[in-house]
C-alpha cells in the first residue's frame, strides 16, 4: 500500500499519458472514421474501393503488430520524427498513429451501422431538394447516424482507453509500462499497485460508459 | 430544340425504359407536362406510376429514352443534377421529413444550403409557407410530434420554399388516416389553382377530377389511356382502365 502512496506521482503522471493518448487518439479516430465511413457509401467505386481495403487490414491486424509497425516501421526504418531529440514524444506521436489508424476502422464501421438505420427516404429527401452527395451526408444522414450509434461510439473510446496499453510496446511510460517498472522495485507490493492501477482505470472508463450512455438517450432521433 | 416558346411543355418523357433487373418496369414511355398543367396518374399496383415520377427527378436513372426538363435534357449526376432537382420538387408517400431538424428547419434547408439565402431571409419565407398551409404555429416542434397530415403538408411547403418549376407527388394521401386525407388535398387543390405545375400519382379521384387537367391510367409500365378527367371517368377507353375503375369506386 506504502508504494501506492509513495509513487503516485508518477502513477499519476502514468496516467494522464493514458489520457492524453486516448483523447488524442480518439479525436483523430472519429474524424478519419467519419472519412472512412463517407468513402465506404460514396458513389465513388475507388473511394469505396479503398474505404474497404483499409478498414479490412486494419481492422483484422493485432493492434500490437499495428503499434509495432508504426514505430518500428515509420520510426526507426523511416525515420519519421516529431521532435528533434525528445523520443518520448517521438513515441507518443507514433503510437497515437498507430491507436488512431487502427480505431478509426471501428469507428467507420459503427457510423456504416449507424447510415444504415437511417431511412432511406431521408437521402431521397434530401437529394430532392437539390442536397448534392456531400451534403446530404453531412447534413442528413450522419447527424442522424451518429445518434443512433452514440452508445456503442462510447463502447470504442472505452476500448481505446485500455488499448492504450500496447503502446507501452513501444516504450511509452502510460500507466502499464510504469506499472510493470513500479512492479519490478516494489516487488512485495504488488498487488496493491496493481489494484491502485485497475481503479485507476475504472476511474476513466466507467465514466464514460455513464456519460455515453446518457448522452445516447438524450439525442435519440424520434420517428 | 426548335419550338422554344411558352407552349413547350415543361417535362418530355420519349421512349422511356427501365428495368429493375429482370423486371420490365416503364415501357416505352412518352409523356409530356404542359406548363401550368395538373397530371393526375392512376393504375394498379407495380404498375410504374412511382418508377415514372421518380424519373423525372433522376431519383431512378433510366435505361433508354430521353426526359428532358425545361428545354434541356436531364443531367447525368454532380452539380448540374442537384441543380435540377432543386428545380422540381417532391412529396413523399412516407412524408421523409428530415427528423433531426425542426419544422421550419425542414423547410429552410434547402434554400439556404442549395440556394444560399440568407438565413433571416429563409426563415422569413419559411414561416409565410408554413402559413400557408397552416403548420406556423408548429414551426420549431420535431416532425414525430405532428400528426401525419400535418407532416405531409410540411413536406409540401419544404418543396414549395425551392420555387420549383414543377412539384412531383408520388400518393402523397396514402400513408395518412382519412380524417387527414382533405386538408392535405386541400393544400394541392390550391397550388393546382395557383398555377403549379403538378405530376400527382394518387387515387383520390375527387381531386383528379376537381384539379387534374388530364388524366394518365399506367399499368403494366405502359400508358394505358390519357384523357380529361371527366371523360376518363365516365367513358374509360380501355378495358383495363374500367376494370380498374369499376375495383376502386366500388368501394
Ligand atoms: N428499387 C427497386 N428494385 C427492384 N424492383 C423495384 C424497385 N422499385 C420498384 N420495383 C418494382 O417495379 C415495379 C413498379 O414499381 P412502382 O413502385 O413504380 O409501381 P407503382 O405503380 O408505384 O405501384 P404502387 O401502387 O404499389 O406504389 C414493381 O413491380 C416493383 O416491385
Ligand atoms: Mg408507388
Amino acid at each position: 500500500m506504502e508504494a501506492v502512496v509513495d509513487e503516485l506521482p508518477v502513477i499519476l503522471q502514468a496516467f494522464w499519458l493514458t489520457v492524453k493518448l486516448t483523447v488524442v487518439s480518439g479525436v483523430i479516430s472519429l474524424v478519419w472514421g467519419t472519412v472512412l465511413a463517407a468513402m465506404r457509401v460514396s458513389p465513388l467505386p475507388v473511394l469505396r474501393g479503398a474505404g474497404t481495403v483499409y478498414v479490412n487490414i486494419l481492422r483484422n491486424t493485432p493492434l500490437t503488430l499495428v503499434i509495432v509497425f508504426c514505430g518500428l516501421g515509420l520510426g526507426t526504418v523511416m525515420d519519421v520524427q516529431f521532435s528533434a531529440d525528445d523520443l518520448s514524444v517521438d513515441n507518443f506521436w507514433l503510437s497515437t498513429i498507430g491507436l488512431s489508424a487502427y480505431t478509426s476502422a471501428f469507428v467507420c464501421e459503427v457510423l456504416r451501422s449507424g447510415i444504415n438505420t437511417v431511412p432511406i427516404g431521408q437521402a431521397e429527401a434530401a437529394r430532392s431538394i437539390g442536397l448534392t452527395f456531400p451534403q446530404t451526408l453531412r447534413l442528413v444522414v450522419l447527424p442522424q447516424a451518429v445518434r443512433a450509434v452514440v452508445a456503442p461510439l462510447g463502447s470504442l473510446l472505452i476500448a481505446l482507453t485500455k488499448n492504450t496499453t500496447v503502446a507501452a510496446a513501444i516504450g511509452v511510460a502510460e500507466a502499464a509500462l510504469r506499472m510493470k517498472n513500479l512492479f519490478d522495485a516494489h516487488g512485495s507490493d504488488i498487488i496493491p499497485i496493481f489494484l491502485g492501477f485497475a481503479v485507476g482505470f475504472l476511474v476513466l472508463t466507467l465514466p464514460v460508459g455513464l456519460l455515453f450512455g446518457w448522452l445516447a438517450r438524450r439525442v435519440a432521433v424520434a420517428r | 430544340m426548335t419550338d422554344t416558346g411558352g407552349s413547350a411543355p415543361l417535362v418530355r418523357l420519349e421512349g422511356v425504359n427501365k428495368h429493375f433487373g429482370p423486371l420490365h418496369v416503364l415501357k416505352d414511355v412518352d409523356l409530356s407536362v404542359g406548363r401550368g398543367e395538373v397530371v393526375v396518374v392512376i393504375g394498379p399496383s407495380g404498375g410504374g406510376k412511382s418508377t415514372l415520377c421518380r424519373v423525372v427527378n433522376r431519383l431512378e436513372t433510366i435505361d433508354s429514352g430521353t426526359i428532358t426538363f425545361d428545354g434541356r435534357e436531364l443531367p447525368a449526376e454532380g452539380r448540374a443534377l442537384a441543380r435540377l432537382r432543386s428545380e422540381v420538387g417532391m412529396v413523399f408517400q412516407s412524408f421523409n421529413l428530415f427528423s433531426h431538424k425542426t419544422i421550419l428547419e425542414n423547410v429552410t434547408l434547402g434554400p439556404t444550403r442549395v440556394r444560399k439565402v440568407p438565413r433571416q431571409q429563409a426563415e422569413r419565407r419559411g414561416m409565410e409557407l408554413l402559413e400557408r398551409v397552416g403548420i406556423a404555429s408548429q414551426a420549431g416542434k420535431h416532425p414525430a410530434q405532428l400528426s401525419g397530415g400535418q407532416q405531409q403538408r410540411v413536406a409540401i411547403a419544404r418543396a414549395l420554399a425551392m420555387d420549383p418549376k414543377m412539384i412531383l407527388f408520388d400518393e402523397p394521401t396514402s400513408a395518412l388516416d382519412p380524417e387527414m386525407v382533405q386538408e392535405v388535398l386541400d393544400v394541392m387543390t390550391g397550388l393546382a389553382r395557383d398555377g403549379m405545375t403538378m405530376m400527382v400519382v394518387t387515387h383520390e379521384m375527387g381531386f383528379a377530377r376537381r384539379a387534374a387537367d388530364r388524366v394518365v391510367f399506367m399499368a403494366d409500365g405502359q400508358i394505358v389511356e390519357e384523357g380529361v378527367p371527366a371523360e376518363f371517368f365516365t367513358r374509360p377507353a380501355s378495358e383495363r382502365a374500367r376494370d380498374f375503375l369499376s375495383k376502386i369506386l366500388s368501394h
